[in-house]
């Protein structure tokens, strides 16, 4: 029996995700992923003494960007505050974020589930410092002597969105995670790298009867970094949250921490044992004004967004499914976009890019942000399929000769003389060598067995390497076997 | 010694006119730190070697024929709460008893700059939290008036430094009255400046929304030419503000004619000594004959300021201190779990006032008391702004007793919160953030007695103007402690 016979869901979520600044968010320091342990550190981000912060105003042109990509509102005037709480990775042992006034407030996103749409609200999002890493001697903190801390990503500016309670299954928490976290990569507010750590989810979740209105006691299991993740974790906090319920207890309102290798939501503190975080106003920096101008100003630089990209390419005619292949990154669909210049016909770009092309890089474990072949390079490889100078079969060799070695599409024609064969003589000839050479097949055929008129065309391309325009290679074929031998 | 307690421009004189040179200069000045800090003791660091190198090098320009700066090859020292790279910078804290800055601070920076020559680091109350220097982790300073008695504090060691001659100037920071009270005890002159008008970065924080750097000096005139050094924005201090600093000694005019000077009735209350509010009687006397105006004024709601002050402060102070965990510098206690050594590090390093401050600050921001009491005394600190806007609309300035007594002898404030009383006129200055300054006025019980000006925002200048004319027409600075004249 699954929780779903007797209960709803209600679930909402807290994303923190690394926004994309070159620069930590109150000191130089940059904010490279990577780099040995305690180096991209600096008395600031050290939480030396007398060290003070100043804010870096890209962070806050990126949240601007995100809370408008989010549809919030953008505040006039917003602060920082401090959070405190003791924890060896935070370097001052409080943390420098957003309480009362946070930059964005009542945004909300669309989501498509079962092929209808439905509205997801942002409650707020705000900007915050991320810690540093502490690194263990041993396999993990239980088992190790001593452990050291990396101070590296002390400092790195984060986006705290927090949803409302709006979803009501697993697959509309996904569904919600999919499309926010599409919308800050297009937006460019982050790189979303999830196997960087630079988001990690927070859900909180509970349950009700069926029909009931009340909200339920729920948890919150925090740190998630990848959507598999999500999923399994409410999948399982779910029905032990139903399994408590109907042995008539009450679930504990707690915070909860994923155990992946294990499969299970283990106890990290209840709510007597939550941190007092005794929030009060960072005095160490001014409050920020952000005037209209400064929101229009971010406003200009948004591009297209996934939602939108997605309508504008089924009016080009492809299919739900093939827009939404399509603009799952922003790096595949800024691609077909820039193939589309050079050659517009939607279907054809959408079937190379999501075919041959997306194979290509999936089997050299690479993606359409770094991919070797240029956009213009496969138009002009189309180009050369229509004009008829290759066949489709050879386009997949010249795909991976462009992909290797990056020369243009024509000059790997050329080069590898990979040119259709369209002479009607030249073809005639070789042609009728084939047929010289393989006497029962032309009997077969003429006697009524179609399938060996496949097996001479198999033949002529052989003999030809592929290049003999296949439709030639038909009608000659066809025009001599009617001649009798 | 024909240098001790010579002004910066005599000092600067007698450089470029070649009379003396740097190292020797600074050689009279560590001798004479050598003869008196066995009974003053003022420093916790003497920074004799390098003082001497950066000595040598302003010698070398002036051997050049380069110009230098009014500060440049003259000894002073810091507070130890002022960060100074390769430096131990202590906080007069166990905690830090051994942090080496691997940066300077913005004040540090631009006096090195100024070509300053740096003999020490200063004894203070432990993290700044204390009015008479008792509080240090590591030993007493005493008043060069009286030796039996309390420098005042928290930056005792920077007041009695100057007093005793060990240093031309020094620099000090003032949260609630830190410069003014001890410059009232020892008989000099110490400003605190608007807030933002003096770069925080590289001072150690006590309460950040109060703390402010700023000159500790003979006369007034020094004093104007110390915060021509260290004045200005800083990109590094957010709370730091842009504005167009003027060169504060062209305020320096021996002329009061006109001045609007209110006299707020709440700052002769809390159990100021009648001696003491005689010899400001006398001053204000003083003044008028000098063609100012005197009127009595009101700031209403002064009473509230000591309790508002203590909220506000202790709150940041709680978390500010959180840093020292021993973690990642400073002192450490090992231990097998890391709470227990972050708990046993901070309950070893840490003195009593200090932890008694970030308990109550903690206790005031926790959850259930938040509103009763950070939020409410964030309103007193607003009604405190709005009084002292009132008073300067009408006045150029305020003047008051710094302090309600002298300086007390060590060891006869035993209650924290009689401590505090003595911070009671300081206090609401830096709540509404606003500069003033304390300059001596006379003695009772043969100890010096301070006067205090409060101007209104960037008034600076102004508060040198007037403080400049008493000064003139007065000449208490030129009295010495009799501990200096025996020397002589
Ligand atoms: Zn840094």
């Amino acid at each position: 029996m699954s929780y779903q016979d007797k209960y709803e869901m209600v679930c909402g979520v807290e994303t923190h995700v690394e926004l994309a600044t070159k620069t930590k968010i109150f000191c130089a320091c940059t904010t490279e992923f990577g780099g040995e342990q305690n180096t991209h550190v600096c008395p600031v981000c050290l939480g030396l003494p007398g060290a003070l912060p100043v804010l870096n105003r890209e962070v806050v042109n990126l949240a601007i960007k995100a809370g408008l990509a989010l549809n919030c509102e953008i505040a006039e005037f917003t602060k920082f505050d401090r959070k405190n709480y003791f924890y060896p990775d935070l370097s001052k042992n409080y943390q420098t974020s957003q309480y009362d006034l946070p930059i964005c407030k009542n945004g909300r996103l669309e989501i498509e589930i079962n092929g209808e749409s439905k509205s997801i609200g942002i409650t707020r999002a705000h900007m915050e410092e991320d810690a540093g890493k502490l690194v263990h001697s041993g396999e993990s903190i239980t088992t190790s002597d001593s452990s050291y801390v990396d101070y590296n990503r002390a400092g790195v500016p984060l986006l705290e969105i927090v949803s409302e309670p709006d979803m009501r299954t697993v697959d509309e928490v996904i569904a919600y995670l999919q499309e926010l976290v599409q919308i800050l990569d297009y937006a460019g507010v982050s790189d979303c790298k999830m196997e960087q750590g630079s988001v990690r989810f927070d859900v909180n979740v509970s349950l009700r009867p069926l029909g009931s209105r009340e909200l339920g006691t729920r948890t919150e299991i925090k740190n998630l970094n990848s959507f598999a993740a999500v999923r399994r974790c409410l999948e399982y906090e779910t029905e032990r949250q139903a399994k408590v319920l109907n042995k008539g207890e009450k679930v504990i309102q707690e915070t909860r921490t994923w155990d992946d290798s294990q499969g299970v939501t283990l106890s990290l503190r209840t709510k007597e044992e939550a941190h007092d975080y005794r929030y009060f106003p960072e005095a160490d920096l001014v409050p920020l004004k952000i005037d209209p101008e400064w929101v229009e100003r971010i406003r200009a630089t948004l591009p297209e967004l996934p939602a939108a990209k997605r309508e504008r390419l089924k009016e080009l005619g492809l299919s739900g499914y093939e827009a939404g292949v399509l603009t799952s990154s922003k790096a595949m669909a800024d691609y077909f976009d820039r193939v589309m210049q050079n050659y517009a016909d939607a279907k054809v770009v959408a079937n190379w890019i999501m075919g041959d092309l997306s194979a290509l890089l999936k089997a050299n474990n690479r993606s359409f942000e770094d991919c070797p072949i240029k956009p213009y390079q496969l138009a002009d490889m189309l180009k050369l399929i229509k004009k008829g100078d290759i066949s489709g079969k050879i386009a997949k060799t010249v795909l991976e000769e462009i992909y290797t070695g990056g020369k243009d599409p024509a000059v790997i024609v050329k080069e590898k003389g990979l040119v259709q064969i369209r002479d009607q003589d030249a073809l005639e000839k070789i042609i009728a060598e084939v047929l010289a050479q393989n006497p029962k097949s032309v009997a077969d055929y003429q006697g009524g067995k179609e399938k060996a008129f496949g097996f001479l065309v198999g033949q002529v391309m052989k003999a030809t390497q592929g290049k003999a325009n296949p439709e030639l290679v038909n009608k000659i074929l066809k025009e001599k076997l009617q001649i009798a031998y | 010694m024909k240098t001790i307690r010579k002004s910066l421009a005599e000092l600067h004189t007698l450089l470029v006119n070649k009379e003396i040179s740097s190292v020797e200069l600074t050689g009279e000045y560590l001798d004479h730190i050598s003869e008196f800090e066995p009974k003053i003791r003022a420093f916790i660091t003497v920074t004799a070697e390098k003082a001497l190198a950066q000595a040598k090098k302003i010698d070398q320009k002036i051997a050049q024929g380069e110009s230098i700066g009014p500060l440049a090859g003259i000894p002073m020292a810091l507070k130890d709460n002022l960060c100074t790279e390769e430096i131990v910078t202590t906080c007069a804290s166990q905690m830090l008893r051994e942090f080496i800055p691997p940066y300077n601070a913005t004040v540090t920076s631009r006096l090195e700059a100024a070509g300053a020559v740096l003999a020490g680091k200063l004894n203070m109350d432990e993290f700044a939290m204390g009015s008479t220097t008792e509080s240090s982790a590591f030993f007493l300073t005493a008043n060069p008036w009286d030796l039996s008695r309390v420098p005042g504090g928290s930056s005792g060691g920077s007041a009695a430094s100057v007093a005793a001659g060990e240093v031309a100037y020094s620099l000090g920071s003032d949260t609630g009255g830190s410069i003014r009270q001890p410059a009232a005890f020892c008989g000099v002159v110490g400003l605190k400046p608007t807030y933002g008008v003096v770069s925080r970065y590289g001072l150690a924080a006590f309460a950040s929304s109060l703390d402010q750097v700023g000159p500790l000096t003979r006369t007034v005139r020094d004093n104007a030419l110390v915060l021509n050094a260290i004045a200005g924005y800083d990109v590094l201090d957010s709370t730091s503000v842009p504005f167009n600093k003027p060169d504060y000694t062209q305020f320096l005019e021996n002329n009061v004619k006109g001045l609007k000077i209110g006299v707020p009735k709440e700052f002769f209350e809390h159990g100021l000594k009648s001696e003491i509010a005689e010899l400001i009687k006398q001053a204000l006397k003083t003044y008028e004959q000098l063609g100012a105006e005197i009127e009595e004024c009101s700031l209403p709601h002064m009473q509230y300021a000591l309790p508002a002050y203590f909220v506000i402060s202790t709150a940041e102070c709680s978390s500010n201190l959180a840093r020292y965990d021993g973690v990642s510098y400073g002192y450490r206690a090992e231990a097998e779990e890391v709470i227990d050594m972050c708990e046993t590090t901070r309950a070893k390093a840490f003195g009593p006032e200090v932890k008694r401050r970030m308990l109550f600050g903690t206790y005031a921001l926790s959850s259930g008391n938040y509103e009763a009491y950070y939020v409410k005394a964030q309103k007193v600190r607003t009604l405190i702004k709005q009084d002292f806007a009132q008073a300067l609309a009408k006045y150029h300035v305020l003047l008051s007793p710094t302090t309600p007594t002298v300086a007390y002898k060590i060891g006869e404030i035993s209650e924290p919160v009689a401590c505090y009383m003595g911070d009671v006129y300081t206090i609401p200055v830096n709540l509404a953030g606003l500069p003033a300054i304390s300059i001596p006025a006379g003695f009772v019980d043969n100890m010096p007695v301070g006067l205090q000006l409060i101007g209104n925002y960037f008034a600076e200048g102004l508060l040198y103007r007037a403080a400049y004319a008493f000064e003139q027409n007065t000449g208490y600075y030129q009295e010495i402690p009799a501990l200096l004249r025996e020397a002589d």
